[in-house]
């Protein structure tokens, strides 16, 4: 029974696809009602897992094995741990809220519209569950289909634009990764005469140095682009701004994550030894961008943009967090995906329904909100602190704790970080100040109406979130705990190599300097 | 005699037989009735009862003719390709011929012979019977080609295909003239045993020899550097007959130059790999890039064919088993995708009365929305996207290619699919994005019952062979463990 949960939550949503794509065109009502009803059954499905789920046990839970294509390795494995689950959980909540967000959002073909949006559901799932190389592979890019066709249907003005350079930005990396992929998969026959894509057999195997560089590189640039890390950031503005809401929602709250994960689950356990030659240039970048995104969210004229930049600097922490491979900031960043997921889709909601009202996303046109529709700016001001990281919210958890772990490894890398949450409170109070106080200077905006209670259906448990991490985050650092042990432990292995491959490099280099001084004497 | 009577052996020819005769009868029958849909319907009584007899030979193992024809699993599976292709390029013609006046019982028969002609090219590991079914292949081809007698275009289409058609087998000829001048014999089995010990002279016969080959079947694939030929004939050929251009002369010829250069010249293999090596990268590239810049989607189809001529000389160049099974199950997959995206086009040409500019697919969503599901799936297999047949095909390849130690070809290859993605993806924005112009008629494009049976069973294939590959997997791999 237990192995089956997995599979059920994986491809409920599929199930719902088929079934909305069954339905008559014209019924909107039971097209959106059918997938919100199927969202949440999956939800409902991944709680179950959640209930059943051993917090003790290190390792996989919940595992099917099944062969699929037998004469090359290839099986349908999927299995959790405390990562994935959380990540499965958001995935399902955040799909749900986002479904039941955007049913006034959609014009036309809303039939395309929530089959995309299940189908995409059933691809990030996959990724999140599956333990086979060759389905992660496949989830990875599947998940780009029905994204593509988001952004490109149902997206804003240069929805067309923005879609390509998503997929093809996607590819770039995705591609490679499908070549490491294969290199891996000899590699193992090679060394244990065995055709295998399994996660678990492949994690720990022995590889030379050289090797571990290559591999990690190429997947890690799939990663990199996915996450995405600066300077592989520029599909990420066009994408999520050009985005219908529940697409930016999915986008920033899911879709990012898979890119931090896969350097979890695939980079950190089976390259150990070029996670350690890797670490110091993954952590620039992540500094890099966590300021880099700050400044620019700062000068944005679109609240749309601003959000979507400043997941450019929230993942620069996430990214840093991971990449002190200690414990606390390997949490955090693991807390700080979750809270980036709730945080920013909700700014993405909330700037949705703002923008349903008025048609313009621009800073300017509004002013002066607060008096008008006081429960939509409550609820802004919630989600905003959060995004900040306000003690009492969530952030504060995430972010905090990825510096504890960041202090520890890199003071200077610690610091600058820490400038990344002060100017997310100048970025996001500089924005709130202009759009919700002060007068209403534009006329267009004395009609608003305040939130409407599906629209207050849909922010409430996202609230709920906010603070729940911020005031009790134990249970979720209970869940992951031993998995980030686990991982840890697996780096741990790479280190003794890389210190030695160290050592001996400077003893070469020391040796070719002393050589070089000996000629140099004997002139 | 009773030696010779042993010699024939009619069994193993009964799938080409099966569709001579049908186009023997077809041709006799058409002028004693006015019943059009005779022909199509012989024709694929024909495709069935051939592909019977291939199905039941799975597995046999057998010679005939003096050795002259061999009938191994690797040439069934081949021939599984070219019925398919065949059938269903008969199925998506009628109502295209239809339309324009051309319905005629010869195209059925020349396109039964020419695909009789490729069975014999496959299962033949003799150099001049190969030569035979590549001529019976090409020459229906011609006439196919120029089918369309009133257009110009048709016409130029079929005398650009003739010469340069001409040209190869002319190279292909004197090929393997060398190769005999070399060591005595057009056995392909014989070539590779007295090749080990050949003289230094003879040698160099030999390499010439596969040189010629190489060109000849270079010119067929549309390998580049000659490729040129390939844009103008397929935009002029009818349409019906272009899907089955870019499909089955293709694989015929990718199969014959793997059993050439895999047994025939297997001892001279090593010295062509840098060359096969440098054919692929050029032709994947040059296809792409070139593909990049059409509006046509016609032209489009036909030089990303070029491409996947690319694709296929990667297994040519890695030369093991899993690269030759690679191939195979990539033709399949091709041939399913490839006949499904011009089974889309052709439906589209008919309603906008012989345009295949890409603005013809404009708003097709909103007007068809089935009809476009199914081109974004076609368009995603031939990208390569997951879960579809041309994902697991390229998979395959790429993977066979690397344990060959291909790793920077297959990273180049992988590139160049990259570049396939932006233009395969715009029929599908045409489709899906853009909103149709304000005096296109709205009429919604019409799916004839044949149209739909092609349709039906390449959709099916393509997601079969993407989601369960493992079955024809196993039947490609049995293919090559066996050859004669």
């Amino acid at each position: 029974m237990d192995s089956w949960i997995l599979s059920i939550v994986a491809f409920l949503p599929l199930l719902g696809a088929f079934f909305i794509l069954l339905l008559p065109n014209d019924h909107h009502v039971s097209i959106k009602h059918s997938a919100w009803f199927f969202s949440i059954l999956t939800f409902v499905a991944s709680l179950c897992l959640l209930f059943r789920f051993d917090t003790v046990a290190t390792g996989m839970q919940f595992v099917a094995n099944i062969p699929w294509v037998s004469e090359l390795g290839i099986s349908y494995h999927v299995g959790i741990d405390g990562i994935s689950l959380l990540l499965v959980l958001l995935t399902t909540f955040l799909t749900s809220i986002a479904i039941l967000s955007t049913f006034s959002a959609v014009e036309h073909s809303h039939k395309g519209f929530y089959a995309s949006l299940l189908l995409l559901e059933t691809g990030m799932l996959g990724v999140f569950v599956t333990l086979d190389l060759f389905m992660f592979y496949v989830f990875w890019e599947v998940m780009l289909i029905p994204m593509y066709f988001l952004i490109g249907v149902w997206g804003g003005q240069r929805r067309v634009y923005a879609a390509i350079k998503f997929v093809l930005f996607t590819m770039v990396g995705s591609l490679l990764m499908l070549v490491a992929l294969l290199v891996l998969y000899f590699e193992y026959h090679t060394i244990f005469g065995e055709y295998t894509f399994d996660l678990l057999k492949i994690t720990g195997m022995p590889l030379t140095r050289e090797m571990q560089m290559w591999l990690f590189a190429a997947f890690g640039l799939a990663f990199i682009i996915k996450v995405p890390m600066w300077p592989f950031h520029t599909w990420l503005p066009d994408a999520h701004v050009e985005a219908p809401t529940a697409g930016s929602v999915i986008l920033a709250g899911v879709l990012l994550k898979m890119g931090a994960y896969g350097f979890l689950r695939f980079c950190l356990p089976i390259f150990p030894v070029a996670t350690f030659e890797f670490m110091p240039l993954i952590s620039v970048l992540a500094v890099i961008g966590i300021i880099y995104g700050a400044l620019v969210a700062m000068v944005q004229k679109d609240i749309k943009s601003l959000v979507a930049f400043s997941s450019v600097s929230h993942m620069g922490f996430i990214m840093l967090g991971m990449m002190t491979l200690n414990l606390q900031g390997m949490e955090g960043s693991i807390i700080q995906m979750i809270n980036h997921g709730i945080s920013t889709g909700a700014l993405f909601i909330l700037v949705g329904m703002i923008y349903e009202r008025r048609h313009t996303r621009l800073i300017s046109e509004y002013g002066g909100l607060a008096g008008r529709v006081p429960v939509y700016s409550t609820f802004f001001m919630i989600v905003l602190l959060s995004s900040i990281g306000v003690p009492g919210t969530n952030g504060f958890i995430g972010e905090f704790t990825i510096l504890l772990g960041a202090w520890s490894y890199n003071k200077v890398y610690a610091i600058l970080a820490a400038s990344g949450v002060i100017f997310a409170a100048c970025y996001m109070l500089w924005m709130y100040q202009r759009v919700f106080y002060g007068k209403i200077t534009n006329k267009a905006n004395e009609k608003l109406t305040d939130l409407t209670l599906r629209e207050k259906v849909v922010l409430v448990p996202l609230v709920i979130m906010i603070f729940w991490i911020g005031f009790y985050p134990k249970p979720f650092f209970e869940l992951m705990e031993p998995s980030v042990k686990t991982i840890i432990t697996q780096v741990e292995k790479g280190r003794g190599m890389y210190e030695a491959n160290k050592e001996a490099r400077a003893v070469q280099s020391a040796l070719d300097e002393e050589a070089a001084n000996g000629n140099g004497d004997d002139q | 005699m009773p030696q010779l009577t042993a010699a024939i052996n009619l069994k193993i020819i009964m799938p080409e037989l099966m569709l001579l005769v049908a186009a023997f009868i077809i041709l006799l029958a058409a002028p004693l009735t006015r019943k059009r849909i005779i022909s199509p319907a012989l024709s694929l009584i024909a495709v069935m009862v051939s592909l019977y007899f291939v199905i039941v030979s799975w597995n046999q193992q057998e010679t005939g003719y003096f050795d002259m024809v061999v009938c191994d699993n690797f040439c069934l599976f081949c021939k599984l390709i070219f019925l398919l292709t065949c059938g269903t390029a008969v199925l998506v013609s009628r109502d295209y011929l239809a339309r324009r006046g051309i319905d005629r019982p010869e195209y059925y028969a020349l396109m039964l012979i020419s695909t009789a002609g490729m069975m014999v090219m496959v299962s033949s590991s003799n150099l001049m019977v190969i030569f035979l079914g590549l001529e019976i292949m090409s020459m229906p081809l011609y006439v196919l080609a120029g089918f369309m007698r009133s257009n110009l275009k048709s016409i130029e289409s079929s005398a650009k295909y003739f010469f340069m058609g001409a040209f190869a087998s002319a190279f292909l000829l004197y090929g393997i003239a060398l190769v005999y001048g070399g060591t005595g014999t057009t056995d392909l089995r014989q070539i590779f045993m007295s090749s080990g010990i050949a003289l230094q002279k003879s040698q160099l016969y030999l390499m010439i020899g596969a040189a010629m080959i190489l060109i000849g079947f270079a010119f067929k694939i549309a390998s580049f550097p000659f490729h040129m030929w390939v844009p103008d004939v397929y935009e002029g050929a009818p349409t019906p007959v272009t899907a089955f251009f870019s499909i089955a002369p293709k694989a015929a010829g990718v199969a014959a130059l793997l059993r050439i250069f895999m047994i025939g010249f297997g001892t001279v293999h090593a010295e062509f790999a840098p060359l096969f090596w440098i054919l692929a990268f050029l032709t994947m590239t040059v296809g792409n890039l070139l593909a990049l810049m059409q509006d046509n989607v016609k032209r489009m189809l036909a030089y990303s064919s070029i491409a996947h001529a690319g694709y296929l000389l990667i297994a040519v160049t890695a030369g093991i088993d899993e690269a030759i099974s690679g191939a195979l199950f990539y033709l399949l997959a091709y041939g399913f995708f490839n006949m499904g995206a011009f089974a889309i086009l052709i439906i589209i040409e008919n309603k906008s009365g012989g345009s295949n500019h890409i603005d013809t697919f404009k708003g097709l969503a909103s007007r068809h929305p089935w009809l476009s599901v199914f081109l974004a799936l076609f368009m995603f297999s031939l990208a390569g996207f997951p879960p579809t047949a041309g994902f697991f095909g390229k998979f395959y390849l790429f993977s066979a290619a690397i344990k060959a130690g291909l790793v920077w070809l297959v990273v180049l290859a992988v590139m160049n699919s990259l570049i396939s993605v932006f233009y395969y993806l715009r029929p599908i924005k045409a489709a899906f994005f853009d909103h149709p112009d304000e005096d296109e008629d709205i009429r919604k494009p019409v799916v004839g019952p044949m149209v739909a049976v092609a349709l039906f069973i390449t959709i099916s294939g393509t997601l079969l062979l993407g989601i369960f590959p493992g079955y024809i997997l196993k039947l490609a791999t049995s293919s090559v463990f066996m050859i004669l």
